[in-house]
């Protein structure tokens, strides 16, 4: 049967097909959506871990214990992965076991553009690049195989426009994994130097045999048309050059590690021109260099992603940029309305604190009007970079906060936190607790109360966790973030401290608990003063009315979280009935 | 057959079903279609894209500049930010709601009306219907895309009975009767 399928719905059918028994995961754009459909199958036991080295580690105990297995993350989270994967190349596997890294060429949602390539060289790990949701599906589920079969985990690569976009695709039936007993094997498992060493030994024979692999007819096709130009590409690139020059000779490497490189010599002499196009870094150019293959120069930005458009101006040698029209109001992604962030963001807007940010929904709090957050580097690096700000400046910590979302407190925050006690330090953290991961879609955590199906699960107790990690009850404070008098006081408090201290609000997600949302709020033009203050809040239901020179609420947007009460002096602002 | 259809709008107006009834449509029509879209941290508030493409074989799931035949505006001001895209037999089809950016919100810039006006010139037709106002009429604003979807099917060749088809089988059974309603008005006009 022929569907249209994302990438990632494509991925997780592979894994349905496959026969795959366990999937965990820590959601991340544009990776997310694989693990929300894999759950959807019931065959399959998926769930979400508290981090992307929980998760791989998970994955690694169900090989281990016999069944096919499967991680997915961003290609940040495969830096936060990578601990028990490097050394997972030298275990190997028992049961199959694939890891599908999704990059974000561009940035659409990333912090950085790291090339997840180089992870497959680094670690000596295979890695398929599909080009479309068809070869999403096939190279996942040969993956599987191919795992059992060289003994070593297998990585999929994919990028935003391979994951989002959806194609056709042929489905299947499912056919169940191989029966694999759970192992117990010591040299294999323990790596203890002696046994490491030995199984060092095997992960290099063993890219010696997957480079035959590489090199055989299955994978990494080659087309000869046109002989004046050939081009060496992968993954998305490869539509791009085919939509371009589609004359043009191609070898579509499917596999980019461990790399054909005499496949590839052998295409460079039937060609007059050797072209290779590439996203981001020059990894297969480096290499084919290295191995003394003339490669044609192309003037290529090593930023951002390529396009028809982009890899046409490479061959015709032109500068290419995307051009925008900055004279247009910019519409940057912004808090929803009654988003449970906002008061808080307000309050430290309104008392000019520094603060060390984190990675989620709330490091919109960078943008204007409310502007309360100066650095956001990586999952958890909020807490253990206000524990260093206070090490270092002086005084600091009396005006800085570290603010991190409830699942980033639970996938790496946690740690620094502990830190931060251990080493007596005085910085200030804020976790905007509103019970679920929210910037990749809604996903239930540890703290939320529930599994990836909904079904009820134990939920983080707050307070006690951080009371047993050693901050003083005193100084944990609990509050209401729409409460903006109450976040300033409580702010004012805790900051003056020397000693570390942790508050905590209290309200849901509006996707989270939709029974927070109320009746919407209306401003009485006679009562408003123009002051604009509840324009300061950032909400996007409350707007301007220049001509008038009062405010006015969107009420189709308003989800009645009365924030803007709070701060209206003139009681301008009422609510509707019920 | 070559279509390329861009579709804009702003984070949270419900893009996606429009445009996965229009994927299903060309598949059933025996076209091979892509369709890229971006989410994550766009998708709160801010601008969105999404580019279906149908043809006998598609390679870029991207639409080259200049060659979008159908510009797609759920937001009256949206299709100014991908002026790229459009070339000189271009149709707009455009809803003239309009949500208001954040620097518009504060009153710190101002909405752009006279350049919607100056640029909807380029297009060589171009379809504008207050769209909400009418899903508002039908009994449910959230229906405003089913309009805007039947005015798309009446600008493109294929089948009345595919895209009722396809909307069938994608919207719950309990509103089918009022996303055909939706669908229909848009058609007619």
């Amino acid at each position: 049967m022929k569907k249209v399928l994302s990438g990632n719905e494509a991925f997780a059918r592979a894994a349905y097909e496959a026969g795959v028994g366990v999937v965990s995961s820590y959601p991340g754009t544009p990776s997310t959506e694989i693990t929300e459909h894999v759950s959807e199958y019931t065959e399959i036991y998926t769930e979400w871990a508290t981090n992307e080295k929980v998760a791989t580690e998970v994955a690694i105990g169900a090989s281990l214990g016999g069944k096919r297995s499967m991680t997915c993350m961003k290609h940040v989270g495969l830096n936060v992965a990578s601990d028990p994967i490097m050394t997972l190349s030298y275990t190997g596997v028992n049961a199959g076991m694939v890891v599908i890294v999704a990059d974000d060429p561009n940035m659409y949602s990333s912090q950085n553009e790291q090339d997840s390539r180089h992870y497959a060289r680094f670690g000596k790990i295979p890695m398929f690049e599909p080009c479309d949701s068809s070869e999403a599906k096939q190279f996942t589920k040969d993956a599987f195989a191919l795992s059992e079969e060289f003994c070593t985990p297998f990585y999929i690569r994919s990028c935003t426009r391979v994951s989002h976009t959806q194609t056709v695709v042929d489905l299947v039936d499912r056919v169940e994994g191989p029966a694999f007993a759970p192992e117990n094997n010591i040299p294999k498992w323990v790596m203890i130097p002696v046994n490491a060493r030995r199984r060092h030994k095997l992960v290099e024979h063993r890219t010696e045999l997957l480079t035959e692999l590489a090199e055989g007819d299955k994978y990494n096709k080659v087309t000869m048309r046109d002989k004046s130009v050939g081009v060496v590409c992968a993954g998305v690139a490869y539509n791009y050059v085919r939509e371009v020059n589609p004359e043009a000779s191609t070898l579509k490497l499917d596999m980019v590690w461990p790399l054909p490189i005499e496949k590839i010599r052998k295409f460079s002499e039937s060609v007059d021109k050797l072209y290779v196009i590439e996203e981001l870094d020059p990894f297969f150019e480096t290499e084919i260099k290295a191995a003394g293959i003339k490669v044609e120069k192309l003037e290529r930005s090593l930023c951002g992603e390529l396009s028809v458009d982009a890899v046409r101006a490479l061959f015709n040698g032109e500068e290419y940029e995307v051009e925008s029209d900055n004279s247009l109001p910019f519409r940057p992604p912004n808090m929803c309305p009654g988003c449970s962030h906002r008061g808080m963001f307000y309050a430290i807007n309104r008392l000019k604190l520094f603060v060390t940010g984190d990675i989620g929904c709330y490091t919109l709090g960078l943008l204007p009007p409310l502007q309360a957050i100066n650095t956001t580097v990586c999952m958890g690096a909020s807490i253990g970079m206000g524990h260093g700000l206070d090490k270092a400046a002086e005084g600091m910590s009396e005006k800085a906060v570290a603010v991190i979302g409830d699942s980033t407190f639970l996938h790496t925050g946690i740690n620094s936190l502990i830190n931060t006690v251990y080493n007596k330090g005085n910085s200030t953290v804020i976790i905007l607790d509103n019970g679920i991961t929210g910037m990749t879609g809604h996903q239930p955590n540890a703290g939320t109360g529930c599994d990836i199906h909904g079904g009820n699960t134990p939920k983080i107790d707050y307070v006690n966790l951080i009371k047993s990690i050693g901050v003083k009850p005193d100084n944990i404070r609990v509050v209401d973030p729409f409460d903006v008098t109450a976040c300033m006081e409580t702010l004012k408090e805790e900051t003056a401290k020397k000693e570390p201290s942790v508050i905590i609000t209290n309200k849901p997600c509006i996707f989270a608990d939709r029974t927070v949302i109320d009746a919407p709020y209306f401003i009485k033009e006679d009562k408003c003063s123009g002051c604009k203050i509840c324009t300061r809040l950032g909400c996007p239901a409350i707007l301007w009315d220049g001509e008038k020179r009062v405010a006015f609420i969107d009420e189709t947007l308003c989800t009645g979280c009365h924030l803007c009460i709070k701060v209206c002096k003139f009681g301008a602002i009422e609510q509707r009935s019920k | 057959m070559k279509l390329d259809i861009l579709m804009v709008g702003v984070g949270g107006q419900g893009t996606v079903l429009s445009s996965n009834i229009v994927c299903d449509v060309a598949l059933a029509n025996g076209f091979d279609v892509k369709k890229s879209e971006i989410h994550g941290m766009a998708q709160r508030g801010g601008s969105v894209v999404t580019h279906i493409r149908v043809d006998e074989e598609v390679f870029s799931p991207t639409i080259p500049a200049k060659s979008a035949d159908i510009v797609v505006s759920f937001e009256r001001m949206e299709f100014l930010r991908y002026a790229d895209y459009y070339g000189d037999n271009t149709t707009l089809i455009l809803n003239t709601q309009v949500i208001a950016p954040p620097s518009v919100g504060d009153g710190s810039a101002e909405y752009t009306d006279d350049k919607v006006e100056e640029v909807k010139k380029q297009f060589s037709k171009v379809y504008a219907t207050d769209a909400i106002s009418k899903a508002i009429e039908l009994g449910n604003p959230k229906i405003a895309g089913m309009i805007i979807l039947g005015i798309l099917a009446k600008a493109v060749h294929f089948k009345k009975e595919a895209w009722e088809q396809a909307i069938k089988d994608r919207v719950p059974p309990k509103t089918i009767d009022l996303n055909m309603k939706a669908f229909d008005l848009g058609y007619n006009i």
